[in-house]
C-alpha cells in the first residue's frame, strides 16, 4: 500500500465510526448522509474533532495563521485564490461547506471536491475514476478523493517503484 | 516368423561386421550419442534452464534443428518424382537411399522435439485415443501426424524392397508404387505443415508470411539432396553399388533449380521488408545487420548467404557441377547455408525482439550443442546401419539362406507375383 | 464444471481406453502418476473425479510445502464474462501490481523468476511503440518525466491464439472469459508462447523456486496452484479470487486506481461504465485476438 499522504495521516481512531452504510448515518450538522460506503477520511491523529480547539466562528479574514504550519507549508491547491475557510466551515469546524453554504460532513467531502472537479466526480461515482475494494459483484468500499489526494496538495506524489524484473540474461541455472 | 528371425539375424551379423573405418565411425557416433545422453540427463535434471532459451526466446536451437531436418527428410521426394512419376531409370536404382535418409532425418526430428519439451514424459497426450490431440486446430498435431505417417510410409517401402531383395525376389509394384506416390504429397506436406506451424502465428511477423512454405520447400530441395550426392559418391567408391553419373548430375541439376528458387524467394522477402520498412522490418534487420549492439546473428546471416550463393554458382555452371571436387564443395556449402538459414535464421530472429519489443540475445549453451550432437549421432547411426544393410542386400551379396547369392539386383520391378 | 470446451463427449471412449491398454502402456513407461501421463485433462473430468482430483492436488501441495494448502475448483459464475480496464493516463509505473500479483499467485521467485505482469515504460513522444519499450527501468521516483507506463498481462482474448495452437488442449477459455492452463496436462512444447502476441505466457524453465513461507495457501486448481517444472502458466484474473466475487489482487493493489474490473454483461459494472464513458482500445487490435482487457485514457 502506498498512498503517499494518507499513510502519514490515516486516522485510526475514526476508522470504524466513519465506515458508513449508505443512508445509515447523518452528517454532523444533520445534513444529508453520505451516499457511498467509503473509506474513512484520513485525519491526522488527535486533530478531529476540530471543535476541540475551534469553538464558534473565528476571524474570517484571509491571513497567515500561527497554527497548522504543516498544512500551510504544503498548501498548493489553488493557493493563490483560496484559503482555509473556503472549504472549512467557520461556524462549525467539524464540517465542510459547499460554495452554496450548505454544510457537508468530512465523510461526504467528495461533494465539495465535485463542485470544481465535476468530470472527476461523475467518473468517480460510477467507478471510472478512483478506486474501490471489496466485491466486484457486491459490497464495495469506495476510496474518497482525500484517501488518495491530499486536499491541501492534491497532486499525486511520485513513488519509488518496486524492484525491476530479472533480465533473462541474469537467470542462469 | 522364422524367415523374419532369419532376416533379423542376418541384419545383425552384417551390422556387427565391418572394416576398421566402419568400426571407427560407429565408435565415434556412439561417443557422440553418449555425450548427448549425458548432456540431456543434465538438462532433464535442471529443466530447460540448462539451455539459453527464456520466455523472450522460447524456441531456439532445438526447434531450428528440427525444422532443418524436416527439410532433409522431405528431400527424398526429389529422387522419387523423377524416378517414379517420370519412370527415369537411373534414379530408380538409388531412390531407396533417399528413403533411408528420410527415415533417419525423421528420427532426428522427433528426438529434437522430445528434448525441447518441458514434460517429455507426457508425450502420449498428443496421441490419438490415448491423449487429447487438439486436432485439427493445432498445427503441431498435424505435424506429428504427417511426420509419423511419412516415417511409416518410408519404413514400409524400404522394408518391403529390402526384404524382397533379401529373398531374391523383385518388389511388388502393387505395394510400392502407390506408397511411393503417396509419399510425394506426404513429403511436401511435412515441410508445408512445419512451415505453417510458424507462418500461422500472427504474433510473429517474421514468420507470418505466405512465402514461408514455398521457401521451406525450396531450401529443403537443396539441403537433403546435398547429403545424398555425397553419399552416392562414397558408396560408389567403397561398395559395389552401381550409381550412374547420370543420376548424380540429374540430382545436381534439380538442386540448381531449387537453389535459384530459394535465393529468389529470399530476395523477394528481403526486398519487401526493407523497401516497405514497416515496424516488422526489425526482425529481418536483427538477422542481417543487428539492432544496435545486438548483433549475435549477423555473422551467421552473411556466412549462410555466402555459402548459399557460392553453392548456387558452383551448381549453375555445368563444368563445376560435373567436377567431383567442386560438386562436393557445393554440397557442403549448400548444406551449411541451409543449416544456418533454418537453424539460426528462422526461429531466433522470429522471436527477437519479442512480442513486447524486448531484445534478448540468444546463443545456445554447451548443453544444447551437446544434446544436438547426440541427436545427430543417433541419426547418423540409424542411417549408417540402414545403408550398411541396404547395400549388400541390393547388390545381392546378402541373401536369405536357400536363395542363390549374387542373383541379379532386385531393384527392377517385377510383375506382380 | 469448467465446461466450455470440447471433450465432454469423449468421456466414455476415453474411460474405456483408460482402463485398457493405455494404462498399461503408460505405466510401463514411467511407473508413477499414471493419470497425468494419459487419460483426461481437468476439463474432461466428471464431477466425482473433480472432487477426487482436487483432494489429491491439495494433499500433494500440502506435502510439498509442509503446510496446509487448499485447492479450489470453483467453476464459472453464470451470466458473467469478465472484462478488465487499465487507465493509461493514471498508471505511474510503480509496479505495486506486480508485487501484489506475485504474492497472490505463487509464481517462481528467482531462477526462474516469473511475473505475469510486465510494466513497460514508454516515451510520451513515441506513444505506444513497443520497439522502444523498457520493462527494466529503475528510478527513485515514478512517473519519470517524459514517460508513460503500460502494464501488460494476459489479455484473455476472445479468440486466443494460444488456445488454438495447443497440441493437447491443455489450455482453454472458460465461459467467464478466463483462459486457463491445466498444469497437469501441459506438455511444455511452448507453442502457446510463440503464438501469444502479448508475452503473457511464462514457462517454468526450472523447478519453481517458491519458499514455503511465501506461499499463498489458498489456491485454485486452474489458477495459483503451485506449478511443476516444465509447464506454462499465465494470468487468470486471479481466478481463485474473482470466482468468489473478489477483485483481482492487482486491482486492489493499484495505488492510483488505474485498474478496473467487472462483469461485461452487467451495465453497471465498472468496466462497462468505462466503456460507456471513455474511448477504450485493445493492444494489437489488428491481430484479431479480441482481448477482454481494455486500455483507456480517462483524461
Amino acid at each position: 500500500m502506498a498512498w503517499a499522504w494518507p499513510r502519514i495521516l490515516l486516522g485510526v481512531a475514526l476508522g470504524g465510526a466513519l465506515l458508513l452504510e449508505p443512508g445509515a448515518a447523518r452528517g454532523a450538522d444533520g445534513g444529508p448522509a453520505p451516499l457511498y460506503q467509503a473509506e474513512p477520511p484520513p485525519f491526522t491523529p488527535g486533530i478531529f474533532p476540530c471543535t476541540q480547539c475551534h469553538q464558534g466562528p473565528g476571524d474570517p479574514t484571509r491571513r497567515r495563521l500561527g497554527f497548522h504550519d504543516d498544512v500551510q507549508d504544503r498548501f498548493d491547491h489553488d493557493a493563490e485564490h483560496r484559503w482555509c475557510l473556503d472549504c472549512h466551515d467557520n461556524a462549525d469546524r467539524d464540517v465542510l461547506h459547499l460554495s452554496s453554504g450548505e454544510r457537508v460532513p468530512f465523510t461526504a467531502s467528495y461533494r465539495l471536491c465535485g463542485q470544481c472537479h465535476g468530470d472527476k466526480f461523475r467518473d468517480w461515482r460510477v467507478g471510472v475514476h478512483g478506486k474501490r475494494t471489496g466485491q466486484w459483484n457486491g459490497a464495495k468500499t469506495y476510496y474518497l478523493c482525500v484517501n488518495c489526494h491530499d486536499p491541501h496538495s492534491p497532486r499525486f506524489k511520485p513513488l519509488r517503484p518496486d524492484p525491476r524484473p530479472q533480465r533473462p540474461e541474469e537467470m542462469g541455472p | 516368423m522364422g524367415r523374419l528371425l532369419d532376416f533379423a539375424g542376418g541384419c545383425v551379423r552384417v551390422l556387427a561386421r565391418g572394416n576398421r573405418a566402419y568400426r571407427a565411425w560407429v565408435a565415434l557416433l556412439l561417443a557422440m550419442i553418449g555425450t548427448g545422453a549425458l548432456a540431456y540427463a543434465h538438462q532433464a535434471r535442471l529443466g530447460l534452464i540448462a539451455t539459453h532459451m527464456r520466455d523472450q526466446v522460447s524456441w531456439a536451437f532445438y526447434v531450428g534443428n528440427f525444422t532443418f531436418l524436416v527439410g532433409v527428410a522431405a528431400a527424398a521426394v526429389l529422387l522419387v518424382i523423377p524416378a517414379y512419376v517420370y519412370d527415369w531409370k537411373p534414379l530408380k536404382e538409388v531412390v531407396i537411399l533417399g528413403e533411408l535418409l528420410a527415415i533417419s532425418a525423421i528420427v532426428m526430428c522427433l528426438l529434437f522435439i522430445l528434448v525441447d519439451m518441458g514434460r517429455p514424459e507426457r508425450f502420449l497426450h498428443l496421441a490419438p485415443l490415448l491423449g487429447t490431440p487438439h486436432w485439427p486446430a493445432s498445427l503441431l498435431t498435424w505435424d506429428a501426424l504427417v511426420l509419423n505417417l511419412y516415417l511409416a510410409v518410408n519404413v514400409a517401402v524400404a522394408a518391403h524392397i529390402l526384404y524382397r531383395a533379401w529373398r531374391g525376389r523383385p518388389y511388388d509394384r502393387r505395394v510400392v508404387v502407390p506408397l511411393v506416390l503417396f509419399s510425394i504429397p506426404m513429403a511436401v506436406s511435412t515441410h508445408t505443415v512445419t512451415a505453417f506451424l510458424y507462418s500461422g502465428m500472427a504474433a510473429r511477423p517474421y514468420w507470418n508470411a505466405s512465402i514461408l512454405a514455398p521457401r521451406f520447400l525450396a531450401s529443403a530441395f537443396c539441403s537433403g539432396p546435398a547429403v545424398l550426392l555425397v553419399l552416392f559418391q562414397v558408396l560408389r567408391r567403397t561398395t559395389g553399388l552401381e550409381i550412374k553419373d547420370e543420376a548424380i548430375s540429374k540430382v545436381a541439376e534439380l538442386m540448381a533449380y531449387a537453389m535459384f528458387v530459394n535465393l529468389f524467394l529470399l530476395g523477394a522477402e528481403v526486398f519487401k521488408e526493407y523497401y516497405s520498412g514497416t515496424e516488422h522490418l526489425l526482425y529481418t534487420q536483427y538477422f542481417w545487420s543487428g539492432i544496435g549492439r545486438h548483433r549475435a546473428l549477423v555473422p551467421f546471416a552473411w556466412t549462410g548467404l555466402a555459402c548459399s550463393l557460392a553453392a548456387f554458382l558452383l551448381f549453375l555452371v555445368p563444368r563445376t557441377r560435373h567436377h567431383p571436387v567442386t560438386l562436393n564443395l557445393g554440397c557442403a556449402l549448400i548444406f551449411a547455408g541451409v543449416y544456418i538459414e533454418k537453424g539460426m535464421g528462422l526461429v531466433i530472429p522470429g522471436m527477437t525482439p519479442d512480442t513486447l519489443g524486448e531484445i534478448y540475445e540468444y546463443r545456445p549453451t554447451l548443453t544444447e550443442w551437446l544434446v544436438a550432437t547426440g541427436i545427430f549421432g543417433v541419426g547418423f547411426l540409424v542411417f549408417t546401419a540402414l545403408v550398411k544393410l541396404a547395400v549388400p542386400i541390393l547388390s545381392g551379396r546378402l541373401r536369405a539362406s536357400g536363395t542363390a547369392a549374387g542373383a541379379p539386383p532386385a531393384l527392377a520391378p517385377g510383375a506382380a507375383p | 464444471m469448467s465446461a466450455g470446451g470440447p471433450g465432454g463427449g469423449g468421456l466414455s471412449r476415453r474411460q474405456f481406453l483408460g482402463r485398457g491398454l493405455a494404462v498399461v502402456a503408460a505405466a510401463a513407461a514411467s511407473g508413477c502418476r499414471v493419470e497425468e501421463l494419459i487419460g483426461r485433462s481437468f476439463r474432461e473430468l466428471s464431477r466425482d473425479d473433480v472432487a477426487r482430483v482436487l483432494a489429491r492436488a491439495a494433499r500433494r501441495q500440502s506435502a510439498r510445502f509442509g503446510r496446509p494448502v487448499t485447492v479450489d475448483g470453483a467453476g464459472p459464475l453464470p451470466g458473467v464474462d469478465f472484462g478488465y480496464g487499465l487507465d493509461l493516463s493514471r498508471c505511474i509505473g510503480c509496479r505495486r501490481c506486480v508485487t501484489a500479483c506475485v504474492k497472490e499467485n505463487n509464481p517462481s521467485r528467482r531462477r526462474p523468476q516469473i511475473q505475469w505482469i510486465k510494466v513497460l515504460e514508454l516515451d510520451k513522444a513515441r506513444g505506444v511503440d513497443l520497439a522502444h519499450a523498457d520493462a527494466y527501468y529503475e528510478a527513485d521516483a515514478v512517473p519519470r518525466p517524459g514517460h508513460f507506463y503500460m502494464p501488460v498481462q494476459c489479455q484473455q482474448c476472445r479468440k486466443p491464439p494460444c488456445v488454438k495452437v495447443c497440441p493437447v488442449g491443455a489450455t482453454w477459455k472458460e465461459p467467464d472469459g478466463i483462459v486457463v492452463v491445466d498444469y497437469d496436462w501441459c506438455i511444455g512444447c511452448r507453442c502457446c508462447m510463440s503464438a501469444c502476441p502479448y508475452g503473457a505466457r511464462h514457462f517454468n524453465w526450472a523447478e519453481p523456486d517458491l519458499p514455503a513461507d511465501e506461499l499463498n495457501p489458498s489456491t485454485h486448481y486452474l489458477g495459483n496452484r503451485p506449478r511443476p517444472k516444465g509447464v506454462v502458466e499465465k494470468c487468470t484474473f486471479c481466478i481463485q479470487r474473482v470466482r468468489h466475487g473478489r477483485y483481482p489482487a492487482c486491482v486492489e493493489a493499484c495505488p492510483v486506481g488505474a485498474r478496473k474490473f467487472g462483469n461485461l454483461l452487467d451495465p453497471e459494472s465498472e468496466i462497462r461504465q468505462v466503456m460507456e464513458r471513455k474511448r477504450v482500445f485493445v493492444l494489437k487490435e489488428d491481430l484479431g485476438t479480441q482481448p477482454q482487457f481494455y486500455y483507456f485514457y480517462a483524461t
